[in-house]
C-alpha cells in the first residue's frame, strides 16, 4: 500500500508540480499569481491537516468521493489527492530553481527560430531544467515516501497503520519499529541512488 | 501605362525588407536607441559598428523583438512587428538570428539543433528536415560533427552550427549579433568565411561586429552608431577612407592604429 501510494502520488505531483512551475514563469500575470499563491499556501500547511481536510472536508462536507463507493478506496484516493497537492508545491519550487539555471540565451534562441512560449518551455527549457534538479527532486520523492505514513490518519492501511495494529497485538514495540524503519530505508535508498546516478548521467554539458 | 507604374511601385516597396522608423528605447534612464531610422533592402548586407554601449546589439535584437521598443515602428517585408504571440513566432521564423554566445540547445545534438525549428515551426517531414539539416551542416563545414553535442565542439564550429540552425528556417533576413566576439582569434575566420559566402549568395544580412575586415569586404553599407544614434551611414570604402563625422573619425583612429 505504501509503494502504491508513493508511486501514484509521485507521478501526480511531478505532473502537477511541473504545470505549477510553468505557471510561475509564464508571461500571464493571473497564472503567475495563482502559482505563487498556491505554492505559498500549500507548502506552509502541515501535511496532516491537508490529508485530514481531504477526508473530513472534501468527502464528508462537500461529498467529493472521487467515484469510490467503499470507504477504503475513497480514503486511498483522497490520500493520493492530498499528497499530490502537498508534494507538488515542493516539486514546483525545485523545478523553478532548475529553470533559473538554464541560461537565458537558450530561451532566446528558441524564440528566435519561431518556437512559441509553450514549445520553448517544453522542448528547450524544461528538459534542461529537469536534468539539473534531479538531486533536489530525489529529496522531494524520498520525503513523499515517508509522508505517505500520514495517510493512516484517514484510515489508509499503509505501513504506519499496519505497524500500529501490529504493536497493539504484539508486545515487541522496538523490534517492529525497527523492521518498518528498515523497510522505508529499503524503499527510499534505491530511489536516491538511482536518481543520483541518473542526475550524473543526464547532466547537460555546457 | 498605369499598370507599369503600379508594378514598378510594388517592386520599390517590396525591395525594402526591414524598415525601422523613429525607433526609441530606454533601459531605465538610459536612452539606448534614439530616433533610429534605418531601411534595409532585400539582398543588402548592412554592417553595424560603433563603440560598446552604443546600442548596436540592442538595435539588432529589436528587429525580431527580443527587445521591445518604446516608440516607433519596425516593419519586416511590409508587415509591422506584431505583439508577443503566434504572429510574432511566425515572423521570427522568417528572421534568422545568430548570437554572440552561440546559444545552441545544450541538450540536443548538432543535427537535432538544426532540425528542431523545421520540425516544430515549419512542420517539415522528418526525413526532409534531416536532409536539409545535413546539407546545411556540410555547407558550413561541420557535417562530420552532426551527432555530437554542442559542448563537444569548438567555438567556431558551434557558431557555424548556429548559422546552419538559422538558415534551416529559410529566413528572409539574417541578424548577426557580434557573431565572432566570443571566439578565439584562430576561429574567427572560419565563421567569417561562412558569412562572406552567405553575403555573396545574396542573403539579406544585418551584422553587428567589430570585424572591420569583414565590413570592408562584404558590406554594402556601413552604419556607424554612437550613444544610441546612427551617426553615419556610407559605403564601406567611403566610410573607412573618409569618414564624415568626428565621432567616426575618433572611433576609427582608435581601432585601426594597432
Amino acid at each position: 500500500m505504501t509503494v502504491k501510494l508513493t508511486v501514484l502520488s509521485a507521478v501526480g505531483s511531478l505532473v502537477w508540480g511541473t504545470l505549477l512551475a510553468a505557471m510561475r514563469v509564464s508571461p500571464v500575470p493571473v497564472m503567475r499569481g495563482f502559482g505563487t499563491l498556491y505554492v505559498n499556501i500549500v507548502r506552509n500547511i502541515p501535511l496532516t491537516i491537508i490529508i485530514l481536510f481531504t477526508s473530513l472536508g472534501l468527502a464528508d462536507i462537500f461529498r467529493v468521493t472521487l467515484g469510490a463507493s467503499d470507504f477504503k478506496v475513497q480514503g486511498f484516493r483522497l490520500a493520493i489527492l492530498g499528497l499530490i497537492a502537498y508534494t507538488s508545491a515542493f516539486v514546483c519550487e525545485a523545478i523553478r530553481s532548475g529553470i533559473n539555471t538554464v541560461p537565458v540565451g537558450q530561451a532566446e534562441a528558441a524564440r528566435a527560430i519561431g518556437l512559441n512560449f509553450s514549445q520553448t518551455l517544453r522542448l528547450i527549457v524544461l528538459p534542461q531544467a529537469f536534468r539539473s534538479v534531479i538531486g533536489p527532486l530525489a529529496n522531494v520523492l524520498i520525503a513523499l515516501t515517508k509522508n505517505t505514513t500520514v495517510a493512516s490518519a484517514i484510515g489508509v492501511a499503509e505501513a504506519a497503520a499496519l505497524m500500529k495494529t501490529m504493536i497493539e497485538n504484539e508486545a515487541q514495540t522496538l523490534a517492529i519499529g525497527a523492521v518498518f524503519a528498515l523497510g522505508f530505508v529499503i524503499l527510499t535508498l534505491p530511489v536516491g541512488l538511482l536518481l543520483g546516478w541518473l542526475g550524473k548521467r543526464l547532466a547537460v554539458k555546457r | 501605362m498605369t499598370e507599369v507604374s503600379v508594378t514598378k511601385e510594388d517592386v520599390v516597396t517590396s525591395d525594402e525588407l526591414v524598415v525601422l522608423k523613429s525607433v526609441n528605447k530606454h533601459f531605465g534612464a538610459l536612452h539606448v536607441l534614439q530616433d533610429i531610422d534605418l531601411t534595409i533592402a532585400r539582398g543588402e548586407v548592412v554592417v553595424v559598428i560603433g563603440p560598446s554601449g552604443s546600442g548596436k546589439s540592442t538595435l539588432c535584437r529589436t528587429i525580431n523583438r527580443l527587445e521591445t521598443i518604446d516608440s516607433g515602428t519596425i516593419t519586416i517585408d511590409g508587415k509591422a512587428l506584431p505583439q508577443e504571440g503566434k504572429e510574432l513566432a511566425r515572423l521570427r521564423a522568417d528572421v534568422g538570428m545568430v548570437f554572440q554566445s552561440f546559444n545552441l540547445f545544450a541538450h540536443k545534438t548538432v543535427l537535432e539543433n538544426v532540425m528542431l525549428g523545421q520540425l516544430k515551426v515549419r512542420r517539415t517531414e522528418k526525413k526532409q528536415a534531416e536532409e536539409t539539416a545535413r546539407s546545411l551542416l556540410d555547407r558550413v563545414g561541420v557535417g562530420t560533427q552532426a551527432d555530437k553535442y554542442p559542448a563537444q565542439l569548438s567555438g567556431g564550429q558551434q557558431q557555424r552550427v548556429a548559422i546552419a540552425r538559422a538558415l534551416a528556417m529559410g529566413p528572409k533576413v539574417m541578424l548577426f549579433d557580434e557573431p565572432t566576439s566570443a571566439l578565439d582569434p584562430e576561429m574567427i575566420n572560419e565563421v567569417l568565411e561562412v558569412m562572406q559566402q552567405l553575403a555573396r549568395e545574396g542573403m539579406t544580412m544585418v551584422v553587428v561586429t567589430h570585424e572591420m575586415g569583414f565590413a570592408r569586404s562584404a558590406a554594402n553599407r556601413v552604419v556607424f552608431m554612437a550613444d544610441g544614434r546612427i551617426v553615419e551611414q556610407a559605403a564601406p570604402d567611403q566610410f573607412f577612407s573618409n569618414p564624415r563625422s568626428d565621432r567616426a573619425k575618433d572611433f576609427l583612429s582608435k581601432i585601426l592604429h594597432h
